[in-house]
């Protein structure tokens, strides 16, 4: 009766009420758990720390982009499995990317089947869960590839073998000069692009910012290669016999299976997702608008670029950042191949020679929500650009 | 001159026929050298021969590329396939890609493949071994689970068929007491009888269950304890108290923004830290909590996505009924915001089903894991292809029937308005 009468009169009160009793029970459960890892520790002789990081790693790892051996420090490895989740992640979205778009207009071809295939594609690609495709891949499709004696040659520069595929490496002279060619050269299509949407708005003047970007971006680089000295040569693999029966490649790059499975199976899964949000966004553009861009005059060409995808990029690229994001989260299944990102390198490996579960595995959960993060961040900023104007 | 040169209605008799003839002529060639492995064209340079398909298929369509021509099948396969010259080229491509690969795919997965036998020896053919996957077909299925013990799977799995077979005859009013049992009896009913341990059954550890029965049974209890979960984390990111309000959004965002292979790992190796020494939860249910609460917060932002697509007409209507917060929800908002997003919905059980394969990571074994079992046998290496092969078929099987279902259901549920 008190209650009740409490209840009705007091709004704030009857507010406060369940929100008190969900912090505190949270706030019990956070304690019990803390204590018990306390005690836990305690027992097994371990206090909470990051001082580990520092201490020598003493285990290898495959693939690396950065200097390591054993005998660097735990902090190095995360960082060398950070890297090795950014280089596969990366490779996924420009290839899920491309895929995706392909299919997805592909989808929406006059061409029955055309279509027909980009749907079976997405049908089948996105019912299989996608650790078996990496599976398949990896323990299936790669492993049939010849040994590197009789290695797939492409014009005798690269060699597909079961061993990972070999590419020429780049040596360069001069790098740093070229870089900061390019980075001129995006600074100038900058503001050459600026400077022909001003004259577009203004006179009407229309300038072919394409043709002349592509100039630039061909043309700055390539005066470093003809007076400043920058040149670019390159390492090919070599075939060597190092016994008998066992050959191997010298030199050039060596791409590792578990990365080649892992990025094929991430591209091709999450490029029917994006190729699905490709359709949605394409079809999501009015009839309307095509039928207004035409009667103004647009040829087909002018519809497409400047009518149907600036709107239909707008529908698009939300639900892509969420594929992007998936796919960098998906990438973790590298476990599942042995191929050293960030959950086999620190989490599994560190993780059994340390025995520091909760500082390691909160380490790896705190990175993934950072690239989750940033991306999203990213994306956001890019979607508000893209956004309508109001004018 | 344009005449003679240019497809159209007054030539048709000689260009249809003409046309006709060399896109058959391609094909032809193609199939030929595809399915007899012998080269129609030999004759001629080997780089010509090996075009010759393509140009005389590409001479042939655009032959037939009549526009209008009153020949009502002509008109279609045109406005289809042959609308222009690039299409023409993306159709002949595809078509020659196809004829292709029917061939090595079905000698590899008929032709030259072995169904009979008990060993890898019986294998003798290039194609897939399917001696394999009928030698541990028993153990796709079941894991581990003694031999003697699964007619206990087997009739948990018949009682839910038959429980939900019956519910679609029955009537409405019936058809509520089955759902009630499915949801609230059945499940516990179910684990009792695979686990065993009372009523003379033989208790059977959970690091025994595995196969596909593993997966469904995952999927099942994951899916029964992710959905109300879920609805309740995307009503509390959507209440108006702020302290609900950020736990909700805290939860759900942590949970989404990892992967679940780190949440699996984390129920493995760091959620024994967190209770108190001795005490042991089983793997199966550790991972189980795992992967509810991971789908969870997928499924709130789903349903949050409902919720925010109703008017807020609906909100206030309801209000001046005299309704609570409860029966609100209960009554006016979520059937209606459930309803929005049952494909949402679909999805995320998909995925759900989808990353049952996962849980290796604890040691437990589905169908997935158990193939990577077989296929590390000593007397059955090099069988992944086959292994994997039927795996992806099941799940596809499994998800394609899943994302058909929810199609139907949507276009079954959706109300005009």
């Amino acid at each position: 009766m008190i209650f009740k009468k409490f209840n009705i009169e007091n709004k704030k009160a009857r507010d406060l009420i369940p929100q008190a009793i969900t912090v505190l029970a949270l706030l019990s459960v956070i304690i019990y758990f803390a204590t018990n890892a306390q005690i836990n520790m305690g027992n097994r002789g371990i206090s909470f720390g990051f001082g580990f990081l520092n201490q020598e790693a003493s285990f290898d790892i495959t693939f690396s982009m950065i200097e390591y051996d054993g005998s660097h420090s735990y902090g190095r490895a995360f960082l060398v499995g950070l890297l090795n989740t950014i280089l596969v992640s990366v490779i996924g979205i420009f290839f899920a990317t491309i895929m995706g778009v392909i299919v997805g207009i592909s989808r929406l071809s006059d061409n029955y089947l055309i279509a027909k295939v980009a749907e079976w594609y997405v049908e089948i690609f996105r019912n299989i869960p996608l650790i078996l495709q990496i599976f398949f891949w990896y323990f299936a499709a790669l492993r049939a590839l010849p040994l590197p004696e009789n290695g797939i040659s492409f014009y005798d520069i690269s060699f597909l073998t079961i061993k990972g595929w070999y590419v020429p490496k780049f040596i360069w002279t001069n790098f740093n000069i070229f870089l900061l060619s390019v980075i001129a050269a995006f600074i100038a299509i900058y503001f050459i692009t600026s400077y022909a949407t001003k004259q577009r708005e203004q006179f009407g003047k229309q300038i072919p910012t394409t043709i002349i970007s592509l100039a630039t971006l061909i043309l700055i680089p390539l005066i470093t290669f003809l007076f400043l000295g920058v040149s670019l040569t390159f390492e090919y693999p070599v075939l060597k016999q190092l016994s008998p029966t066992v050959f191997t490649y010298a030199g050039g790059v060596s791409i590792i299976p578990e990365l080649i499975a892992l990025a094929l199976a991430l591209s091709m899964y999450t490029a029917t997702f994006i190729a699905e949000n490709v359709r949605a966004g394409i079809l999501g553009v009015g009839k309307g608008q095509k039928e207004a861009a035409a009667s103004i005059g647009l040829n087909k060409n002018q519809i497409l670029k400047l009518v149907v995808m600036p709107q239909a990029l707008r529908i698009i690229i939300p639900p892509t950042t969420n594929q992007y994001l998936n796919l960098t989260k998906n990438s973790s299944l590298a476990a599942a191949i042995a191929y050293p990102d960030i959950v086999l390198v620190f989490a599994g490996t560190a993780l059994m020679q340390t025995g520091r579960a909760i500082e390691i595995i909160s380490i790896t959960m705190l990175t993934y929500l950072t690239l989750s993060i940033s991306i999203s961040i990213f994306m956001n900023w890019y979607n508000k650009k893209m956004a309508i104007k109001e004018k | 001159m344009n005449l003679i040169t240019k497809p159209s209605k007054d030539n048709i008799k000689i260009f249809v026929p003409m046309g006709l003839f060399l896109v058959s002529l391609s094909f032809l060639d193609v199939f030929v050298n595809a399915f007899f492995n012998f080269d129609l064209m030999a004759f001629l340079p080997s780089q010509l021969s090996y075009f010759l398909p393509l140009i005389l298929g590409f001479i042939g369509f655009y032959l037939i590329r009549i526009e209008f021509s009153g020949v009502r099948p002509l008109d279609i396969l045109n406005k289809n396939i042959n609308s222009n010259n690039f299409n023409a080229l993306l159709t002949l491509f595809t078509i020659f890609i196809i004829i292709k690969s029917i061939p090595p795919m079905l000698d590899w997965f008929i032709l030259e493949a072995n169904f009979v036998g008990n060993s890898k020896d019986d294998c003798t053919g290039d194609g897939a071994c399917w001696v394999f996957i009928k030698v541990w077909f028993n153990r796709f299925m079941y894991g581990l689970y003694p031999d003697a013990e699964q007619w206990r799977i087997n009739t948990a799995f018949l009682i839910l068929f038959a429980v939900v077979g019956v519910s679609f005859f029955v009537s409405e009013k019936l058809k509520k007491y089955f759902i009630l049992f499915l949801v609230f009896v059945f499940p516990f009913l179910g684990i009792k009888l695979i686990s065993g341990g009372s009523f003379g059954l033989e208790y059977v550890e959970s690091a025994a269950w595995g196969g596909l029965s593993l997966t469904f049974i995952i999927s099942a209890f994951a899916i029964l304890f992710c959905f109300p979960i879920g609805v309740i984390l995307a009503l509390g990111r959507r209440s108006s108290l702020p302290a609900i309000k950020y736990i909700s959004i805290g939860f759900i965002e942590l949970w989404r923004g990892v992967p679940l292979i780190t949440v699996l790992f984390m129920s493995a190796v760091m959620f024994p830290m967190f209770l108190p020494d001795g005490t042991f939860i089983d793997k199966l249910i550790r991972v189980l909590i795992a992967i509810t609460l991971f789908e969870a917060a997928y499924m709130a932002e789903v349903v949050r996505g409902g919720l925010q697509a109703l008017p807020k007409g609906q909100y206030e209507a309801a209000k001046s009924l005299g309704m609570g917060y409860w029966r609100m929800n209960a009554l006016i908002i979520l059937p209606q915001a459930l309803k929005l997003v049952i494909p949402g919905i679909a999805n995320t059980l998909l995925a759900l089903v989808k990353d049952t394969p996962l849980i290796f990571v604890v040691g437990l074994m589905e169908l997935a894991g158990m193939i990577g079992l077989a296929k590390t046998n000593p007397k059955w290496l090099g069988m992944a292809m086959e292994g994997y092969v039927f795996a992806g078929l099941v799940f596809w099987v499994i998800c394609y029937a899943m994302s058909r279902y929810s199609q139907n259901l949507e276009k079954k549920l959706s109300t005009e308005r």
